[in-house]
């Protein structure tokens, strides 16, 4: 239960990596690092995931959107929610942060510097849109649990910045 | 029930996030400006969120039937125990931040004590939620350093906060007899122990702020015996009026 290696059956890989997040559309499900384990025992297909925030609303989504998914390629699946180990940033894969880049949301920076960002005020977080790390943090929360909203002093632009979880 | 102090020992702490959540949710619309509009609900889901993990496994606890929903929505007042502070009402965005930092301060402590549980589901809940906690703190304590050393207005006002809710502070600190079980097992967590640090952490950052620590010594409690303010009722209205006017009804 402490392990954070994922155990994911190979034939499922594809079918997971089809499914998105329901608010960071760019992103598989896999990308993000949500699916725990999915393995195939008796012909039925079970599946942990782990929210990214306790009140994530997408985890519902997601669970239905795995058993769809699912069905359609012929599986029974059952899906648990596990909170333990938790999720952190570091999860996310280099593809799923080069999709928050192309999507136009700042990808996590590692712990030290989220703290320097967030409370210092330290510019060392890059603008999605032009490159600039003339940015300044607006507000910690943002359009979801998980960003902090952020603009870029150089083109202006207002985005999202995905706060490090660690 | 087979392990009733258990199960109520989840619902205090988990009535705590409850009630403290429906109090943000009310600001949703409401907010002084957008960004602390979103970042009170933001908080309060992060509460809520936290308050299903609880309330799903007291449920499991309890064995009778009742879900999660059953547990939050259909109690009667006298059948929360959640501290005074927590409902207290928003008043102002100096009452709400105030509210906000002196219960932080206290959450986070307390569900660091709560990680190392020898019980592996509350250990797991305190985890995740430790995370979520670490930025209500930094939220809270900010406000309360720009609010204290901000204009004559704001520092009145987030001052009259402070020592309006400073009264509701000690009950934190105080052990049920349930609470007491439960520490005995290993699965609770000692909050008389957090007392010290607490104070210590709540005092530093009012002198940042420029704000005089109250000195009073005279201290409300009650709520961890479900014997709560004349507040509680009314958010308890808000609170199960669907569930009250349309039972059983699901999303």
């Amino acid at each position: 239960m402490t392990t954070t290696e994922q155990h994911i059956n190979p034939k499922l890989v594809e079918i997971l990596e089809s499914i998105s997040d329901p608010e960071i559309p760019v992103l598989s499900i896999m990308d993000m690092g949500v699916v725990r384990s999915a393995i195939i025992e008796n012909d039925v297909v079970k599946i942990e995931i782990t929210p990214t925030y306790s009140g994530c609303p997408a985890m519902d989504v997601i669970g239905d959107d795995i058993k769809l998914a699912m069905q359609k390629a012929g599986y029974e699946a059952e899906v648990d929610l596990i909170l333990h180990p938790a999720w952190t940033t570091d999860w996310i894969t280099p593809r799923g942060r080069k999709a928050l880049e192309d999507y136009g949301i700042a990808a996590p920076l590692d712990a030290e510097a989220d703290k320097s960002v967030l409370l210092e005020g330290k510019q060392l977080v890059k603008c999605p849109q032009c490159g600039s790390t003339n940015t300044k943090m607006i507000s910690q929360f943002g359009s979801t649990a998980c960003k902090a909203q952020f603009q870029c002093n150089d083109c202006q632009e207002p985005f999202d910045y995905f706060k490090c979880l660690k | 029930m087979k392990n009733k102090n258990l199960y109520n020992y989840i619902l205090g702490i988990a009535d705590n996030s409850l009630i403290l959540g429906q109090r943000l949710g009310e600001l949703c619309g409401h907010g002084p400006s957008l960004e602390t509009d979103i970042a009170c609900t933001n908080m309060s889901l992060d509460l809520l969120g936290q308050v299903r993990s609880y309330y799903q496994y007291a449920a499991k606890i309890a064995g009778d039937g009742r879900t999660e929903d059953d547990i939050a929505m259909l109690r009667k007042e006298r059948e929360y125990f959640n501290v005074l502070l927590v409902e207290q009402p928003n008043t102002d965005f100096g009452y709400t931040m105030a509210r906000q930092f002196l219960f932080d301060v206290y959450h986070f402590l307390m569900l660091t004590e709560l990680e190392k549980s020898t019980d592996l589901n509350l250990s797991a809940i305190a985890k995740k939620s430790i995370k979520e906690v670490s930025y209500h703190k930094r939220f809270s304590s900010d406000w309360i350093k720009r609010l204290g050393d901000g204009t004559e207005e704001s520092h009145s006002r987030i001052q009259t906060a402070i020592n309006d809710l400073w009264t509701y502070t000690d009950e934190l600190f105080h052990q049920t007899e349930a609470d007491k079980a439960i520490v005995a097992e290993g699965v609770g967590v000692d909050v008389t122990k957090l007392k010290d640090a607490y104070y210590e952490e709540v005092n530093a950052v009012l002198e940042e702020a420029t704000l005089s620590v109250p000195q009073s010594k005279y201290f409300q409690k009650g709520g961890k015996q479900g014997i709560h303010t004349e507040h509680m009722g009314y958010l308890l209205a808000d609170l199960q009026y669907m569930q009250r006017t349309y039972p059983n009804m699901e999303w």
